[in-house]
């Protein structure tokens, strides 16, 4: 009697605690997430929103001959852009040119061919140089990189290449190679490290077979790491650009800011990000800071597009790896 | 026949030595300007670096000495302000990204993270000018807050995500077959488990925008007196070494020297402790 009493009074319990739980915390906190979530989206609808209205009469004053004049001049009222989207092209290439062999082989380096203890040491003081504020780059860049730069290495420059009109003309030291030179320190860590990412997944049986076939260490990742890899590596490559391409502080520091064109990369430039750093707390007429925003629009719609781009390389090479926790 | 065989066969080796060479060149290339820029924040900076620089405000154009304390502090406050707003919708977010969901929407959700992640800091500084500065007319603390906040959502949002889907399954049935909830596993179970691997991201963000100059230049602006009125123009250490940097005096050009070195050392021991913190975390599960 006295156990069926119990087991009575368990299975209440039993129940009591089986009881469904009320769902109403569940879906308040689905909901909660979800709306944090749909903040991504938000975000980019904002900033499209903002730009967009900020630099409408703008882009109606203007039109396409915003993009296609290179007259800038506030007082006159004359904003053209080209200039700006010369330097920010021509300084992202400059930065390009050095990072990328820097960048891939130091990957390749990493992952193939150094020492297995150097590997971890290294990894960490790239992150580290990544972690430096572009604010700080800049300041070394102004009082000690540009100094050498204009002493030692322009000259050099000028001495065995003066006769191409690239390396031509006075050295002053801002200007469009320093800007190159401080994006490509810049985006060094982000290729290198992407880079790196995409090496280390090469299946291990591509370096197995090269090295069956007799092939040095060099020539297995050359054939069987480097070019299995092509794909992702360019994606690299056009991430490092999305950053070059928004690069502001350092670059406004070094490169000048003169609003010209110019084939020499001795003389000074002048980029996107970097008008708007400078000029946008002394847009003193609204048609100015009208102009200012549509700069800031023509930077966000180019790293938009090389963004994109640069992720649908680099999809299509790491969805395989990630899973879902819960299906 | 042989000897040619053979001779092909030293020139490989050499090939590949030779590459290997060039390769470890270009990893102390990539990593030499960290050792050159570090090295002189030392020599500039550490001379500059005193009692004065960490308790005083700057002293006025053309008199000596001085120090960046209201730089300091007001960076630690937007820091609070835009923590108060990022950590919460980013981590939450990142939640949703990894318990909830089906994958077409979340693919989307972290594609559109990434391409967020990827936008230059610059235009966050002018999109937040347009939305607070110029409808509240004047800049501001909240915008500056706002700023590093919009920049830090996306950051945290795919740490958090990357690290709550390490957390193995079985925790999360063991807790929901005891009938727990499934907020409350998520909560007390899943990002207990990770929260280590979250607040990696939660620093790792922090070190990053605390770093940020370009979002506040036409938001927080700066300011050279004390200023503890989040609604009014406020000082960040970032903001005052560009400003000393790009100004023609040269006590303010060591001023900018000591500013950087105090900001690299912040910044340094935030990744420091993530490191530890990381440390332990290859060796047990998650």
């Amino acid at each position: 009697m006295a156990m069926a009493a119990s087991i009575a009074v368990e299975g209440r319990c039993a129940q009591a605690r089986m009881a469904p739980p009320s769902r109403l915390g569940d879906k308040a906190f689905e909901w909660l997430t979800l709306a944090m979530a749909l903040v991504v989206v938000m975000l980019i609808i904002l900033i499209g929103w903002q730009l967009w209205q900020g630099s409408s009469v703008a882009i109606r004053k203007f039109g396409f001959h915003f993009l296609t004049t290179s007259m800038w001049d506030p007082v006159a009222e004359q904003f053209g852009a080209l200039p700006f989207i010369y330097g920010t092209l021509v300084s992202s290439l400059i930065a390009l040119l050095i990072a990328v062999p820097l960048s891939i082989a130091t990957a390749a380096y990493l992952t193939e061919l150094a020492p297995l203890w150097i590997r971890q040491p290294l990894v960490s003081l790239i992150e580290m140089l990544a972690a430096i504020p572009s604010v700080i780059l800049g300041l070394w860049g102004i009082f000690v990189m540009i100094p050498w730069l204009r002493d030692y290495l322009f000259p050099l420059l000028k001495r065995l290449f003066g006769w191409t009109p690239f390396f031509t003309g006075p050295i002053y030291g801002p200007s469009m190679l320093a800007g190159g030179i401080i994006i490509a320190i810049m985006i060094l860590p982000i290729i290198t490290s992407v880079s790196r990412e995409i090496l280390r997944s090469v299946p291990n049986l591509q370096r197995e077979a090269a090295y069956a076939l007799g092939a040095t260490r060099w020539e297995a990742t050359r054939i069987a790491v480097l070019s299995y890899a092509k794909k992702g590596l360019f994606g690299a490559v056009i991430l490092g650009l999305g950053r070059a391409l928004g690069e502001t502080m350092a670059v406004t520091m070094v490169i000048g800011n003169t609003p010209q064109i110019a084939l020499s990369v001795f003389k000074p430039g002048y980029t996107l990000a970097s008008v708007i750093a400078n000029e946008f707390t002394e847009a003193t007429t609204d048609i100015y800071l009208q102009a200012l925003f549509e700069i800031g629009l023509v930077l966000f719609g180019l790293t938009i597009l090389v963004n994109l781009f640069a992720q649908l390389l680099l999809r299509t090479i790491t969805t395989t790896s990630t899973t879902r926790a819960v299906q | 026949m042989h000897s040619r065989g053979s001779d092909n066969h030293v020139w490989r080796k050499i090939k590949s030595a030779l590459a290997a060479g060039i390769a470890f060149l270009s990893a102390l290339l990539v990593i030499a300007p960290l050792g050159l820029v570090f090295f002189h924040l030392l020599v500039n900076g550490a001379g500059s670096v005193n009692w004065d620089f960490f308790t005083r405000l700057p002293a006025p154009v053309g008199a000596v000495g001085g120090g960046m304390v209201n730089a300091i502090v007001g960076s630690l406050e937007l820091l609070a302000l835009a923590g108060a707003i990022g950590i919460p919708v980013g981590v939450l977010g990142g939640v949703y990204l990894a318990e909830y969901g089906s994958a077409r929407i979340n693919a989307i959700l972290r594609f559109l993270a990434d391409v967020l992640n990827g936008i230059p800091s610059i235009i966050w500084g002018v999109v937040v000018y347009g939305l607070v500065v110029l409808r509240f007319k004047g800049f501001s603390g909240y915008a500056g807050g706002l700023a590093l906040a919009l920049i830090m959502i996306p950051l945290i949002l795919r740490t958090t995500e990357e690290v709550v889907l390490l957390v193995p399954n079985g925790y999360r049935e063991a807790a929901l077959a005891l009938g727990v909830s499934r907020w409350k596993t998520i909560v007390h179970i899943v990002m207990k488990t990770a929260s280590k691997g979250i607040i990696t991201g939660i620093l790792l963000a922090l070190a990053r925008v605390g770093g940020e100059t370009a979002p506040l230049l036409f938001t927080a602006f700066g300011n050279r007196f004390w200023n503890h009125d989040l609604s009014q123009p406020i000082a960040a250490l970032p903001l005052q070494i560009f400003t000393y940097a790009i100004s023609p005096y040269d006590d303010w050009h060591h001023q900018a020297w000591a500013g950087a070195l105090v900001l690299v050392t912040g910044v340094f021991c935030v990744n420091i402790i993530v490191r530890i913190l990381t440390r332990g975390r290859a060796a047990s599960v998650v």
